[in-house]
């Protein structure tokens, strides 16, 4: 399995990201820059968190119109696996790949915990090792994680079962706790929780492993 | 008012100048001294005392004089770390001076080659109640998380406290903790008679123009007028000089680097030539602006963050430059290394400045400022109230410097980089270092209240609980770093408690082989003549070699017994309960032992390592009860309290005598552990229990966890939610 990670120039977690697929998957993946022209050959693309310029306007608005998402979008609509974390999530729907905008937490704070999280269905790429309705712990991070949709685009997510992961426990303000939701051909995955935090029980937690299990077990099966 | 006195150089120092020079300074020059002459710059009241600290130690790889410290822990690695306080800037802009303040410490440490790893904070505010206090608090945390979480460093351990001295000057201190390999360690000595000196880093623009002259003054009903003076962070421009200086750090590229702090331009080319003996001409037609037409008076004194200085080796600088374009960091030659022993400064084809170098350094005004030490005889202990013990310990979880600062500790992102061990549970910060079995254990401690009262016993109590929270971790305490936050030292009391505070710190870094690194003097936080609390605050390092000694640890089990390391707790003047009782409480702070100190830690360390015990917590403010309070809740669990003698309880749940711990053990390993501590010589006391809920103390007081939790979490976010 190919795995690229596209760093732009405020992401921070792209280390963390590459560590956690080396360590749950033994794979080592690509990090590449915004700036390349192209996404080589990869059967996973993740986007991982940070500030990508900064973000001092809208989250991830000035990374979502760099070139180089030109060349994820195609991707995308091929059908390749996207995974977009954190800031990566806000890209992604500030791109449009994803439905609904995260708005600044209700509390207008950064948060930063372990929350519970219930894996809605474990029939994706993403999933297939959780149970659904399981609740798993994750990390947050984030002042900007507060899901948002009009209520045609939330009906329609819940309607096509686009939902990946609610908090247990409202924590952001997000609409029906929504802290993932899936693309409506479930191959892009956007999610504010860090999975690749939460890959040693030394930790605190490891149940973000499996995000990446379950992706290594659709190619290997 | 002349032109000197504006630029706060009184006299003598005016007739030193000019002396120096034998001529009239231009106004850059004078701009120049001025800042290189502050307190903040030259330590001018406090060089003298600073070079009796101990500094040394086979751990020890750079003491103080470099920007930050460092220290050894083996396999190649090395720590580099540092505090710095941001107090007069963030009371002016608790936002941007809170953010800088991280910003300043960070480029700290990765100016000498090490990725930052971990960020901690000590910050202390006005009275809880007290109407400016809501507005500092929530911009200061709001300011260390923004700059923090954005750079992409976890801010994993830290204190938070309030006290009515600081009411007109809160304290915001900040540390910065980075990993690096004992060969990839870069300093500021500048050398090469001709060598390019480089700046990179974010434009130069009028923002913080004499923050380092500000940061050495009192403030006054006025001081607002001050907010222009403090600088403004972009924690993604720091970002990008981040990434950028480590890669060129692998291109054996640079020969020297310094980050530009207070007194930007002037302080860090100063710096550099003077530690290399050589001179330094800048020519500030090549400094990358923000805006048109600045002076050289205000580049030189620009306080713009994010921005470095390097002397680099003439055949790298293409490479280099290349470096920095990719990450659309400016990078621009602005002078040359020179044999001068001068500082020249060209702009617009003028000479602006043209300074010998040890005027500004070594030459600078020196004080020996007089000292006499506080009158305490007129000063009466008030007899405490009749108190109840179950009302006692609700209340003081319920007070403002006991209280749970988890509505702060939440706005920093404490899991990035996926290496804390220990989220928001036990004494110190806990961080792994990657692709190792090893951890590096952080604290920073100071009790203003002993401080005050007693300055030499306040100043060793910071240092041993310091030591003391590292121990509980069960790391290896190595050395320290420190802030020094005083009052006016011009007022001979001042002036005293801070030279016994340096005597505090030293015997007791002496004796516990925990030497200073590195650290910082901020004086002058005083407003309308009121003084702070002496808060020399200590930050601290240890080392574990093995996490695996801390598989199961931290967990408390029904069953386990409790033992106090230690003796049984009795000293209750200047205690956290007379504050809460009394308000005030300022007389006899307790005694510590350092031998006693070094007995039982070592005792403690070892019970860890050989893994006999199941959890470890130090006893500090609040004394026993508040410690396994602060237990029973993180594990949702409970505990039985046996006090034998119904009329010691009050001395014995509360006292803050020092030297003492907490701990718990399964009850099959209690002979192994009493024959260990027999054989070292160290106390211990059985006190109690831990069971499945609630806090029992003699049958007869009874609290439910949550009752427990209520007080202890409820206060701050009562506080700061209603924001009025």
């Amino acid at each position: 399995m190919n795995v690229t990670i596209i760093r732009f120039p405020g992401t921070n977690c792209d280390l963390d990201t590459a560590n956690a697929v080396k360590k749950v998957l033994g794979i080592v993946p690509k990090i590449i820059s915004c700036k390349d022209d192209k996404i080589p050959k990869s059967d996973l693309i993740i986007i991982p968190g940070g500030f990508s310029y900064g973000d001092y306007l809208r989250s991830g608005a000035i990374a979502a119109r760099e070139p180089i998402m030109d060349d994820l979008e195609l991707r995308g609509n091929q059908g390749v696996f996207i995974i977009g974390i954190c800031n990566g999530f806000q890209i992604l729907t500030e791109r449009k790949l994803l439905p609904g905008s995260l708005l600044k937490n209700s509390s207008l704070k950064f948060i930063s915990k372990n929350v519970e999280l219930k894996i809605n269905r474990n029939d994706t790429f993403f999933t297939s090792k959780y149970q659904t309705d399981e609740v798993v712990n994750i990390p947050i991070a984030h002042h900007d994680g507060n899901f948002f949709a009009d209520q045609d685009t939330l009906d329609s997510i819940e309607d096509n079962n686009q939902v990946a992961l609610r908090y247990l426990n409202p924590i952001n303000g997000s609409l029906n706790n929504i802290a993932g939701l899936y693309n409506k051909n479930l191959n892009i995955l956007g999610l504010m929780p860090h999975p690749e935090r939460a890959v040693d029980i030394k930790t605190g937690t490891n149940d973000g492993s499996r995000i990446f299990e379950s992706a290594l077990n659709f190619y290997s099966t | 008012m002349d032109i000197y006195e504006s630029h706060s150089i009184n006299k003598e120092e005016k007739e030193l100048l000019l002396n120096y020079l034998g001529r009239d300074p231009s106004h850059t020059e004078i701009g120049i001294f001025s800042v290189m002459w502050s307190e903040h710059c030259s330590y001018k009241s406090s060089r003298h005392w600073l070079k009796k600290l101990h500094t040394e130690g086979i751990q020890v790889i750079q003491g103080p004089g470099e920007n930050a410290g460092v220290v050894d822990i083996g396999d190649n690695q090395a720590i580099i770390f540092k505090m710095e306080s941001h107090n007069h800037p963030s009371f002016i802009e608790p936002y941007q001076g809170a953010a800088t303040g991280v910003g300043g410490i960070m480029r700290d440490v990765f100016t000498m080659g090490a990725r930052p790893i971990a960020l901690l904070n000590s910050i202390r505010f006005g009275e809880l109640s007290h109407p400016k206090t809501k507005f500092l608090l929530s911009g200061v945390v709001a300011g260390i998380g923004g700059y923090g979480n954005c750079v992409g460093i976890p801010t994993i351990a830290g204190e938070t406290g309030f006290d009515i001295s600081y009411n007109g000057n809160n304290l915001v201190n900040a540390m910065c903790v980075g990993l690096t390999t004992k060969d990839k360690i870069f300093y500021s000595k500048a050398s090469g008679v001709g060598n390019p000196v480089v700046y990179v880093g974010a434009k130069t623009g009028r923002d913080g123009i004499h923050g380092a002259t500000m940061a050495s003054g009192e403030f006054d009903d006025e001081s607002e007028k001050n907010r222009p003076t403090v600088q403004v962070g972009d924690p993604y421009a720091e970002k990008l000089l981040l990434e950028a200086c480590l890669e060129l750090m692998q291109k054996d590229a640079i020969i020297s680097i310094q980050d530009m702090g207070a007194a930007g331009l002037t302080s860090s080319s100063v710096e550099m030539a003077d530690k290399g003996k050589v001179g330094i001409e800048l020519n500030l037609d090549n400094i990358p602006t923000r805006q048109q037409n600045l002076t050289a008076y205000e580049m030189m004194l620009s306080e713009s963050q994010e921005r470095m200085l390097m002397v680099l080796k003439p055949e790298k600088t293409e490479i280099a430059k290349e470096v920095f374009e990719k990450w659309d960091v400016d990078f621009a030659i602005v002078g040359k290394i020179t044999e001068t022993n001068n500082i020249v400064v060209l702009h617009n084809g003028m000479i602006e400045a043209d300074i010998p170098i040890k005027f500004l350094t070594d030459n600078a005004p020196m004080y020996k400022r007089e000292k006499i030490k506080k009158n305490k005889q007129n000063q009466k202990r008030q007899p405490l109230p009749s108190i109840k013990p179950k009302d006692a310990i609700l209340k003081m979880l319920n007070s403002p410097n006991i209280c749970s600062k988890k509505w702060i500790w939440e706005q920093y992102d404490r899991t990035i980089m996926a290496n804390t061990l220990n989220d928001a549970g036990g004494d110190a910060g806990l961080v792994r270092i990657e692709n190792t079995e090893k951890a590096i254990a952080m604290s920073c401690d100071v009790n203003p209240r002993y401080c005050h009262a007693d300055a030499k016993k306040g100043a060793m109590q910071a240092v041993a609980e310091c030591w003391r929270n590292i121990i509980s971790m069960g790391a290896k305490p190595l050395a320290i770093t420190n802030c020094l936050n005083f009052g006016n030292p011009e007022k001979p009391e001042i002036m005293n408690d801070f030279v016994e505070t340096i005597e505090g710190i030293r015997d007791a870094s002496i004796a516990l082989d925990f030497p200073v690194v590195s650290g910082n003097v901020s004086l002058y936080n005083e407003t309308n003549g009121d003084a702070i609390k002496n808060t020399p605050t200590i930050g601290g390092v240890g080392l574990i070699e093995n996490i695996g000694v801390l598989d199961n640890f931290g967990s408390l089990n029904i069953g386990d017994s409790i033992y106090m390391i230690g003796k049984k707790g009795s000293h209750l003047s200047c205690s956290t309960l007379e504050e809460v009782y009394n308000g005030e409480s300022s007389i006899d702070p307790p005694e510590i032992n350092l031998y006693e100190e070094k007995l039982n830690g070592n005792g403690v360390l070892d019970l860890i390592q050989e893994k006999i015990i199941t959890s470890c917590h130090d006893i500090s403010d609040g004394g026993m009860i508040v410690t396994i309070c602060e237990m029973i809740m993180t594990d949702d669990r409970g505990a039985t309290i046996n006090i034998v003698d119904n009329n010691k309880m009050i001395g014995e749940l509360f006292g803050e005598d020092q030297s003492r711990y907490i701990i718990t053990i399964s009850p099959e390993l209690e002979s192994i552990f009493k024959k260990k501590m027999k054989k070292r010589g160290v106390k211990y006391e059985l006190i109690g229990c831990i069971t499945s809920s609630q806090l029992k103390i003699n049958d007869s007081i009874i609290i439910s966890n949550n009752d427990i939790r209520d007080a202890y979490e409820s206060l701050i976010p009562s506080v700061m939610n209603n924001m009025a």
